[in-house]
Formats: structure tokens, C-alpha cells, sequence
């Protein structure tokens, strides 16, 4: 075993790479369950954010563009989504899964021409002074944007969740929307404006993988990374900054855990593999030990007449 | 549950009523691992389906299933595949194995081919590929291109196949540069392009200058050409978009005549089960361009290496070698059979590191 090949730097810095498209994905997400919606089509909003992304960067050259049309496709994507819940107030369930299959076929559609083709760089962000900082310097200043506006979205959200009137409006439609509706908010109208945000920040996060992470397009790319943001969301009782550790923590044990195998470390490499999974559920499951909750209203439909 | 019921008959019915309407054509079915378009191993099964297509035309009918999970919902697949009516079916993963043999004792009537497994039946042929030829003609350019002396690996699952790959490559490139070090990181999965450019990205941040991948995506090669000089070799398929550099060659897996072959033994009665395990000789192996990157001399040495592989003068396991805990294995001259091959469960001798049981 030679632990001195890894170096830390490097690799608490793949880290805040690795963590950020699921950080973006379960943000998006919390917002929707927290209005009191269950969106299980994460994957196929990410995968399409990841196409459309890709698709726009391609054709633009720039990736800024390609970040906001994947967040645009992701929140179109999400309105189909809510049309169906919403308005012909179909089975959330059963919409959310069919939105995560019309999504991976939607991109394989899409992004035939595009296999093989290299996007163009994400530029890191230029912090002057901040990234000759020793060490945390190269730990925390190294990167592209879109990993410090996964930060301040997480911090914004909080702020909105716990701070603002429409935040509370937000949660109270979550809770019970019966009594939000009676005191004459527009639970549809809000519900709508959630589940667009979550379609959106979804989308950031496929692209994210599509534009930064891997950076190229290939079918089927984000394999399941939908879902762990859908089950970081419940184990992070739905509360953001959990949300952000949880993701951290998933990304963090997943580098440390290839390192950890290319230095030979004398883990069984079973255990390494599955270490990821592990660490973060057992981390927020004692976490929550406290009386967080889901949402009341979560999955539950709504009709004004009810 | 009523929802479901309702799917359940809807979907038998459309089973059966495809089932009877292709009664005259014989119809082969494919049961992919990942996505056709993952640029690697299921995109060349799907392009040698569409060989088969072009050769019989309105003879035969193909369906596939993609991104199909290894385990029990290959057996739901399959079963699926079964009941629409196929006469053929190709499982084309390794975890696929038990499933095939499960669907195959229930539907004695078709035809199973299953893809790099060891498990037999009256219905179920093996066919795979010598994937470890193509190995040793990559480790060979890898230990002459490295320069750090560090060559990543990137495994999938470990199975007999990605370990007959890893000492393939091991021992072809220790030959030509002695202090070289192999750097093997498992990846327990097939296909998940954001693990597989971690995975490439952890092993050149530790040093290493060269990726091999036996995983399917294109994604570490996507990894390398971020960072710069870095190669990597095409894996299943050509991924001649990474060319020149980073990917310098690859291993192309050519399926399209053998499926022709085991169709056309449908059509004519004659499917008999049977296991055929084919190299480069054959042409199921391919060894995709070298490119400019590379250096004449290497070049021609890697293509020499390729020759004598495919006539059979030489054999990429040939002692003296000796397993990695230092038991003799085979004697000077002597090679591998290959049963032993089929069911590789040990490093060879300079590997470091041990494989996950």
C-alpha cells in the first residue's frame, strides 16, 4: 500500500466536482417536495438537461448558453410532469417514472449526432488572490462556476425555506394544501413554479455531467445519478444544507474510494465500492434522529373542489 | 395493483399478437447491457444486428432490449423476449449467464447464445471473443508509451474476462519495459460514464500516463484528452473520435459474422449448441489503427506482435510464467489451455494488489 500517491489536494478538489451534479439535481428536487409534489423523474430531466446542454454548447460554443438551455429543456421537460399531476391530476408516481422514460429515450433522440464530439471547456472561474491561497487555495478556488452556484443555491434555498414569505407560503402548500388553498393561495399555480425550478436544477446537473464531468455525450450518461439525488433528498429530511453534505459526502467517499483502490490500500475493494452508499445513508440517517419529517401534502393530489 | 394487472394482460397481448404475426419469419432477439449508443460494447452487438438485418432483409425480424440490468431483471427481459415469439436470443453480458440458463429450461423450443459465459445447455450456445490477444497488443504499446511508468486499469467487474485482459496486457508490457507498474482501480459497473472519467481521472492524478478500460463508454477517453497527454486505447469498439491522441489504438469487437452465421443455422434446422471462443485470427477481434502518436518502431513491433498472434506462432500466455504469489505456473514454452483461461482467478507474477473475491 502507498498512500503518499494520493494527494489530497487533488483529491478534495475532484471532489466538489463530483459532488455537484447530484447537489444540483436534490436541490431542485427539495424545492418540489417541499410544495408538496413527488417528482420521481429526476433522471430523465437530468438526462435531457445533459443532451440539451450539450447540444447548445456545442452549437454556441459557449457553455454558459448551454447551461441555460439545459435548464430551460429541464424545466419544459418538467412541465409535461406537471400538466399530468396538476391539471389531469394523473398518479405522481406513476408520471414521475414515465417521465424518466420519455426523458432517456428524448436524449438518445437528441443527441445522436452528437457522440464523440467535444464540448467546448467550461473556463474556471478566475479568483485572482483567492486561488494562490496555499492549499485551500487548490482545494476550493480551482473551479468552474457552476460549483460555487451549486453552493449559493443550496444558501439562497435555505434563505427562501426559513427567511421569506414566499418560502413559507412554499412549505405551507407542502404541509396542507387544503388550508393553504383556503386562505386563497394558488396551490397549482405555486406547485407549477416548483416543480419548473426542480426541472431546471435538474437540467444543471445533467449538463453539469454532459459539459464538465465527463465532458462528452454518450446515451443513458447519468446511469442512475437521478436517483441517488431523489434518495438524498428523503435521507437529508429534506432540509438543504443536509443536502449539500449528503452530496459531498456521497461524491467525497466516491473519490476517496477509487484513490483509495489505485494506491492499493489493503481495503477489500467490496467494501470500498459499496462505502459510498453506506457512509452517506448511515451519516443522515443518524442525522435525522430528530423529528424532521416529509412533507404532509407529499404525493398527495389536489383539486380546488376536494 | 388493478393498474398493473391491466399493463400485465395488455402487455401479454401484444406479446402474443406480435408472436403470431411474425410466425414466418424467424425472429432473433438481443439483450443489451448498456444503451446502443454507449460509443463501446453494446453499440458494436447493435451494429453487427443491423449486419444480420442487411444480409436476410424481410427473412428476419431483430428486436433488442437495452440497458437491460445484470440479475433477476434479465430473467423478466428474456422471458419477455421468449414469450414474443423469438427463435434466437442473444444475451450479450456476462451477468446474464444464470438468467439465460433460468429462461432457456422454460422455453426448450428456442435458441439461447450466451455472450463470454461458461454455462451450457441443449438450448444455449457460449460464443465470446479472445479479447486478451487485442490485451496483449495494447500492453505492448502502453509499456513503450508510458513514461511515468504507471499504467491505469479500469476494470469492471472482477470476472475471468477483465482478469485474462489485465494479465494479458501486464505481461506483454513488462516484457518491453520491466519497471513498469500496473495501477487497477474496479469500477463494479459496465457502463456509468461520470465513474468511469473519476476512475480515469483518479489514476492519472496518481501518476499514471496511460488508461486501459474495460469498462464501455468512451467517457475515460473524454477524461484523458482533458488532461493531456495521456493515451488510452478504444475498448469493444473503435472510438477512433479520440484519435490520434489520446486514443492511440483499440480493441474492436466483431460480432457480425458470427451472428449471421448462428442465424443462418436457424433458418436452415442445423442450430446445434455449441461454444466458440474466436481471436484475431478469426477476425472477431479487431486491432483498430495505430496512430501518428505512436512511434514507428513501436508501431511495427505491435503490429508484428498482432501477426504472430493471429497465425497462432505465438501464444500471449507462454511460459515461463508464474503466478502472482510465485507458484510456477507454465513451464518455458509451454501456453495456457484454455480452460484455465476461461475461469482466470489469479494475477500473474508482478501484479500488485489482489483481486476482490
Amino acid at each position: 500500500m502507498d498512500l503518499s500517491s494520493i494527494n489530497p489536494i487533488l483529491l478534495l478538489a475532484s471532489l466538489m466536482v463530483a459532488a455537484t451534479p447530484v447537489l444540483f439535481a436534490a436541490l431542485g428536487e427539495l424545492i418540489v417536495e417541499r410544495a408538496g409534489v413527488l417528482n420521481l423523474g429526476v433522471e430523465g430531466m437530468m438526462i435531457t438537461g445533459a443532451v440539451a446542454g450539450f447540444i447548445v454548447a456545442v452549437e454556441t460554443g459557449s457553455p454558459t448558453m448551454g447551461f441555460i438551455g439545459a435548464a430551460v429543456a429541464g424545466a419544459l421537460l418538467s412541465m409535461l410532469f406537471a400538466l399530468l399531476t396538476q391539471v389531469f391530476l394523473a398518479n405522481q408516481v406513476a408520471s414521475g417514472l414515465a417521465l424518466t422514460l420519455f426523458g432517456l429515450g428524448l436524449s438518445a433522440l437528441l443527441g445522436q449526432g452528437y457522440v464523440g464530439v467535444k464540448p467546448p471547456s467550461t473556463p474556471k472561474l478566475d479568483l485572482g488572490m483567492l486561488t494562490d491561497l496555499p492549499v485551500i487555495g487548490r482545494i476550493l478556488f480551482v473551479h468552474d462556476a457552476m460549483v460555487y452556484v451549486g453552493l449559493l443555491l443550496a444558501v439562497a434555498i435555505w434563505f427562501f425555506l426559513a427567511r421569506t414569505r414566499a418560502g413559507l407560503i412554499l412549505r405551507a402548500v407542502g404541509e396542507n394544501h387544503d388550508a393553504a388553498h383556503a386562505l386563497g393561495y394558488k396551490v397549482v399555480r405555486i406547485r407549477f413554479a416548483a416543480i419548473a425550478f426542480g426541472g431546471a436544477c435538474a437540467g444543471l446537473g445533467g449538463a453539469y455531467l454532459s459539459l464538465v464531468r465527463v465532458p462528452q455525450w454518450t446515451e443513458g450518461m447519468t446511469a442512475g445519478i437521478g436517483w441517488i439525488s431523489l434518495a438524498l433528498v428523503v435521507f437529508a429530511s429534506w432540509k438543504p444544507g443536509r443536502v449539500v453534505m449528503g452530496a459531498y459526502l456521497f461524491g467525497g467517499v466516491n473519490v476517496l474510494q477509487l484513490n483509495l483502490q489505485a494506491a492499493g490500500a489493503a481495503i477489500p475493494v467490496e467494501y470500498l465500492a459499496m462505502s459510498p452508499y453506506l457512509i452517506t445513508i448511515i451519516v443522515l440517517v443518524i442525522m435525522s434522529a430528530d423529528r424532521s419529517r416529509a412533507p404532509a401534502s407529499l404525493g398527495r393530489p389536489f383539486h380546488a373542489s376536494h | 395493483m388493478k393498474l398493473m394487472q391491466h399493463l400485465a394482460t395488455a402487455a401479454l397481448a401484444l406479446g402474443v399478437a406480435t408472436g403470431a404475426m411474425a410466425a414466418d419469419k424467424t425472429k432473433v432477439g438481443f439483450i443489451y447491457v448498456g444503451p446502443i449508443g454507449d460509443g463501446g460494447w453494446t453499440h458494436e452487438h447493435n451494429t453487427a444486428r443491423l449486419a444480420v438485418e442487411e444480409h436476410f432483409g424481410d427473412q428476419v425480424e431483430t428486436t433488442f432490449v437495452e440497458s437491460v440490468p445484470e440479475g433477476a431483471d434479465a430473467e423478466r427481459a428474456i422471458t419477455q423476449m421468449a414469450l414474443g415469439g423469438a427463435d434466437l436470443i442473444f444475451t450479450t453480458s456476462f451477468g446474464y449467464m444464470d438468467p439465460t440458463i433460468n429462461v432457456a429450461a422454460k422455453f426448450p423450443n428456442v435458441k439461447f447464445e450466451h455472450a463470454t459465459g461458461y454455462k451450457r445447455a441443449d438450448n444455449v450456445s457460449t460464443y465470446s471473443a479472445r479479447f486478451y490477444e487485442g490485451r496483449a497488443v495494447e500492453g505492448l504499446l502502453a509499456g513503450k508509451m508510458t513514461k511515468s511508468n504507471i499504467i491505469g486499469y479500469i476494470g469492471s467487474f472482477p470476472i475471468p474476462e477483465v482478469i485474462r485482459g489485465i494479465n494479458s496486457a501486464y505481461i506483454q508490457a513488462k516484457k518491453v519495459n520491466p519497471d513498469v507498474q500496473f495501477k487497477i482501480v474496479w469500477a463494479y459497473t459496465w457502463f456509468d460514464p461520470a465513474k468511469e472519467a473519476d476512475a480515469a481521472k483518479v489514476l492519472i492524478e496518481q501518476g499514471a500516463d496511460v488508461i486501459l478500460q474495460h469498462t464501455d463508454s468512451t467517457a475515460p477517453q473524454a477524461a484523458a484528452q482533458e488532461k493531456g497527454n495521456v493515451f488510452t486505447f478504444g475498448q469493444a469498439s473503435d472510438m477512433i473520435e479520440y484519435a490520434p491522441a489520446p486514443r492511440i489504438s483499440s480493441i474492436i469487437d466483431n460480432w457480425g459474422p458470427y451472428y449471421i452465421e448462428r442465424t443462418q443455422a436457424i433458418i436452415d434446422g442445423t442450430w446445434t449448441s455449441t461454444d466458440t471462443w474466436a481471436g484475431i485470427g478469426a477476425g472477431m477481434v479487431g486491432i483498430g489503427e495505430i496512430t501518428d502518436a505512436v512511434p514507428a518502431d513501436v508501431k511495427e513491433a505491435a503490429l508484428a506482435l498482432k501477426d504472430s498472434i493471429a497465425s497462432g506462432a505465438y501464444h500471449p500466455f507462454t511460459g515461463p510464467l508464474n503466478k502472482q504469489d510465485g507458484s510456477a505456473w507454465l513451464a518455458e514454452g509451454e501456453t495456457a489451455d484454455d480452460g484455465t483461461l476461461a475461469g482466470m482467478n489469479f494475477y500473474v507474477e508482478g501484479i500488485e494488489g489482489s483481486i476482490p473475491q
